[in-house]
C-alpha cells in the first residue's frame, strides 16, 4: 500500500516530466523544484494564509502552473532553437536558484505540513492504512485521470499530441507551437507541484527534497518511454511498488537503487520503454 | 601575439606557487586543475561526439576509491594506484558505453545518471570495502624519488603536469582520424556510417578514454585531500563539469579549460563577496545570465568576436 502512495506521486511527477521531455525536448533538471514548490506552497497557504487543507492543495497546483508558465516564457522561449545542452544548462541554473531561494526563504529545517485527517489507521481486513495515505492515493489517481482527459479529449490535448508527433506539420495545421510549449511546461509543473503538495504532509518539506523527486521522475520516464503518458502512469506505480518490495526484501539502504537497476535493465532489453507498443525507433 | 599570450600564460602557471602566497589560493588552483581534467574528459564526449554523460562523477569516484583502496589496503605505490584508477574507470566506461550507446541521445544521459547513482549507493552501503558514509581517511600522498609530494606547491606541479598531459591527449585525439570520426558521428550519424565509421565502436572508445581521464582526476583528488568518502559521487560534481564544459565552449579544446578555471574560482570569489546563503543563488543567476548572453559558450564567443 505504501508502494501505491509512492507510486501515485511518482506517476504524477513522471507524467509531467515525460510531457516536457517528450514535447519540448528539454532535460528538465528543475522538475523536482516544482515538486518542492508545491510542498512549500501548501505549507505556506496552511500556516500563513490560514486556508483549509484542500484549498491549500489547490493553491499549490495553481502556483505550480503559474511558476511553470513564467519560467517557460522568460527562460525557455528566448532559447528556442538552441541545442539541448544549452537549455539544460539554463534548467540547471534554475534548479540551483530555486533550491537556494527556498533555503533562503524557509531555512534548512524540515517543515511538517499539518493535515486534517485522523491519525488512527483504518483497518480493511488484514491491512491497516492511515486515512491520509488513502486520500493521497485517491487524489493522485484522480489527477492522473484528469490529465488523461485533458490530453486525450480536449482540443488542447490534441494540439499537444500533434506537436509531439510532428512539430512542423502541427504548426502548419494552425497549432500555435509557442503557446503549446508554455501550456505544456505549466501543465507538467502543476502536476509536479501537486505531487509535492500530496507527499509533503506524509513526509516533510525541506529545500533539497526535489533532487530525489527529479531522479524518480527521470526513472519513470525511462520506464514508460519518452512522451508516453500511459507508460509514465504505469511506470510510476511499478517503480513505487518495486521500491517498497526492494526495501522490504533486499535492504532498505538500497531502496533508491531499485530505480537505477530498473532503468538499466529496461534499457538493455526494451529501450523504447517497458510499455511501448511495437514501434520503430527513428 | 597569440604565441606571446601562450608563453606568458605558461610562465604564469609554472611560477604560480611563488607569487600565490596564500595556501588557500593554491588550494583553489589545485582544484581548478583537477576540474580542468574532468572538464576536458567530459568535453571529449559531450563536445566531440555529442553524447552527454551525466555519470562522470561515477568515473571520478571510481578513480578516487580505486587509487585510495589500493594504496591504503594493499600498500601499492601511488603511481600504480593512479594507473589502476584510470584502468578501472575506463573499464566502467567501456561497460556503460556498450550498454548505453546502443540507444544514445536522451537515453545515454539517463543510463549514465543511473550508473552514477547506483555506484554511489554501493559506496555508501558496502561497509567492509569502503567504510560506508564515514569514508576512508589517511590516503597516502604520492612520492617522487623518495620525496613526499605532500606540500601544496609540490602537488600543484603534479596536477599541472596531469592537466598538460590530459590536454595533449585530447589534442592528439581530436586531430586524429578517430577525432574526425567523433565529429562525423556528432554531425550526421548515418552519413558517417556510410563512409565506414562504426558508430558504436567509436563512441565506446570515446567513452573509455573519457572515463579513464575522469578516473585519473579522481585518483589525484583522493591523494590530494587524503580522504575519500561517498561524496565524491555527488551529482553536483557532474553538474559542475557540465557547466564548465558548456559555459566554456563545448567542442573546443580551450573551452573546458576556461570554464573549469572560471567556475572553480567564481564560487570562491562569491564566498568572499557575500554571506553563504546568497552564494549559490548568485551562482545560479550568473549561470543563467551566461547562457542567455553566450549560449554557445565563452571561447566560441571570443573567437567569433576576434574575427
Amino acid at each position: 500500500m505504501n508502494g501505491l502512495v509512492l507510486g501515485g506521486t511518482y506517476a504524477l511527477l513522471g507524467i509531467g516530466l515525460t510531457l516536457i521531455f517528450g514535447l519540448m525536448n528539454l532535460v528538465n533538471f528543475a522538475h523536482g523544484e516544482f515538486y518542492t514548490l508545491g510542498a512549500y506552497a501548501t505549507f505556506a497557504a496552511l500556516t500563513l494564509g490560514g486556508l483549509g487543507f484542500f484549498a491549500a492543495l489547490a493553491v499549490a497546483i495553481v502556483l505550480g502552473a503559474a511558476a511553470g508558465a513564467l519560467c517557460e516564457r522568460v527562460l525557455l522561449r528566448p532559447l528556442r532553437g538552441e541545442s539541448i545542452d544549452t537549455t539544460m544548462l539554463v534548467m540547471i541554473g534554475l534548479w540551483i536558484v530555486m533550491q537556494n531561494g527556498e533555503l533562503l526563504a524557509w531555512g534548512g529545517v524540515a517543515k511538517s505540513i499539518p493535515h486534517p485527517f485522523p491519525t488512527a489507521p483504518l483497518t480493511l481486513g488484514p491491512v491497516g492504512i492511515a486515512p491520509l495515505r488513502l486520500f493521497v492515493v485517491a487524489a493522485a489517481l484522480a489527477l492522473i485521470a484528469a490529465s488523461w482527459l485533458v490530453i486525450q479529449r480536449t482540443r488542447l490535448g490534441r494540439a499537444m499530441r500533434a506537436t509531439f508527433q510532428d512539430r512542423e506539420t502541427a504548426a502548419l495545421m494552425g497549432v500555435r507551437i509557442d503557446r503549446i510549449h508554455t501550456v505544456t511546461f505549466a501543465f507538467g509543473s502543476a502536476l509536479a507541484a501537486a505531487a509535492g503538495a500530496l507527499l509533503g504532509p506524509i513526509f516533510l518539506a525541506y529545500p533539497s527534497m526535489g533532487d530525489l523527486a527529479s531522479a524518480k521522475a527521470f526513472c519513470v520516464v525511462i520506464l514508460g518511454g519518452l512522451g508516453n503518458l500511459a507508460g509514465a502512469t504505469l511506470g510510476g506505480l511499478v517503480l513505487g511498488i518495486a521500491e517498497e518490495l526492494g526495501a522490504g526484501y533486499v535492504s532498505s539502504g538500497y531502496r533508491d537503487a531499485v530505480g537505477f537497476v530498473i532503468i538499466i535493465l529496461v534499457l538493455l532489453f526494451r529501450p523504447s520503454g517497458l510499455f511501448a507498443r511495437a514501434e520503430r525507433i527513428g | 601575439m597569440k604565441r606571446a599570450v601562450i608563453a606568458l600564460a605558461a610562465v604564469a602557471l609554472l611560477t604560480l606557487p611563488f607569487w600565490l602566497a596564500s595556501p588557500y589560493h593554491l588550494h583553489v588552483a589545485i582544484m581548478a586543475g583537477i576540474f580542468t581534467i574532468l572538464a576536458l574528459s567530459l568535453n571529449l564526449l559531450l563536445g566531440y561526439t555529442g553524447q552527454l554523460s551525466l555519470g562522470h562523477a561515477g568515473f571520478f569516484g571510481i578513480g578516487a576509491y580505486t587509487s585510495a583502496l589500493l594504496t591504503l589496503k594493499l600498500a601499492w605505490p601511488v603511481w600504480l594506484g593512479l594507473a589502476s584508477a584510470a584502468a578501472l574507470a575506463g573499464l566502467a566506461g567501456w561497460a556503460i558505453g556498450r550498454l548505453a550507446l546502443k540507444v544514445r541521445g536522451a537515453y545515454f544521459v539517463l543510463v549514465t545518471i543511473s550508473f552514477a547513482g547506483m555506484i554511489s549507493l554501493v559506496s555508501i552501503n558496502w561497509m567492509e570495502l569502503t567504510n560506508g558514509p564515514l569514508g576512508l581517511p589517511g590516503v597516502p600522498a604520492p612520492e617522487l624519488a623518495g620525496l613526499s609530494l605532500r606540500t601544496k606547491s609540490a602537488y600543484y606541479y603534479l596536477v599541472l603536469a596531469a592537466v598538460a598531459g590530459s590536454y595533449l591527449v585530447c589534442h592528439r585525439l581530436v586531430h586524429s582520424r578517430l577525432g574526425r570520426a567523433f565529429l562525423a558521428l556528432r554531425e550526421n550519424e548515418s552519413l558517417a556510417e556510410s563512409v565506414g565509421v562504426d558508430p558504436t565502436h567509436t563512441l565506446v572508445l570515446a567513452t573509455v578514454v573519457s572515463a579513464a581521464m575522469a578516473g585519473v582526476a579522481g585518483g589525484l583528488y583522493a591523494h590530494y585531500t587524503r580522504f575519500v568518502s561517498p561524496e565524491v559521487f555527488l551529482f553536483s560534481y557532474t553538474v559542475t563539469m557540465v557547466i564548465m564544459v558548456v559555459a566554456g565552449g563545448k567542442g573546443t579544446l580551450a573551452g573546458p579549460v576556461v570554464g573549469a578555471v572560471l567556475f572553480t574560482v567564481l564560487p570562491e570569489a562569491l564566498r568572499e563577496a557575500m554571506p553563504w546563503q546568497w552564494q549559490l543563488l548568485a551562482y545560479g543567476v550568473l549561470l543563467i545570465l551566461l547562457v542567455f548572453f553566450l549560449p554557445r559558450g565563452i571561447v566560441p564567443a571570443l573567437s567569433a568576436w576576434r574575427r
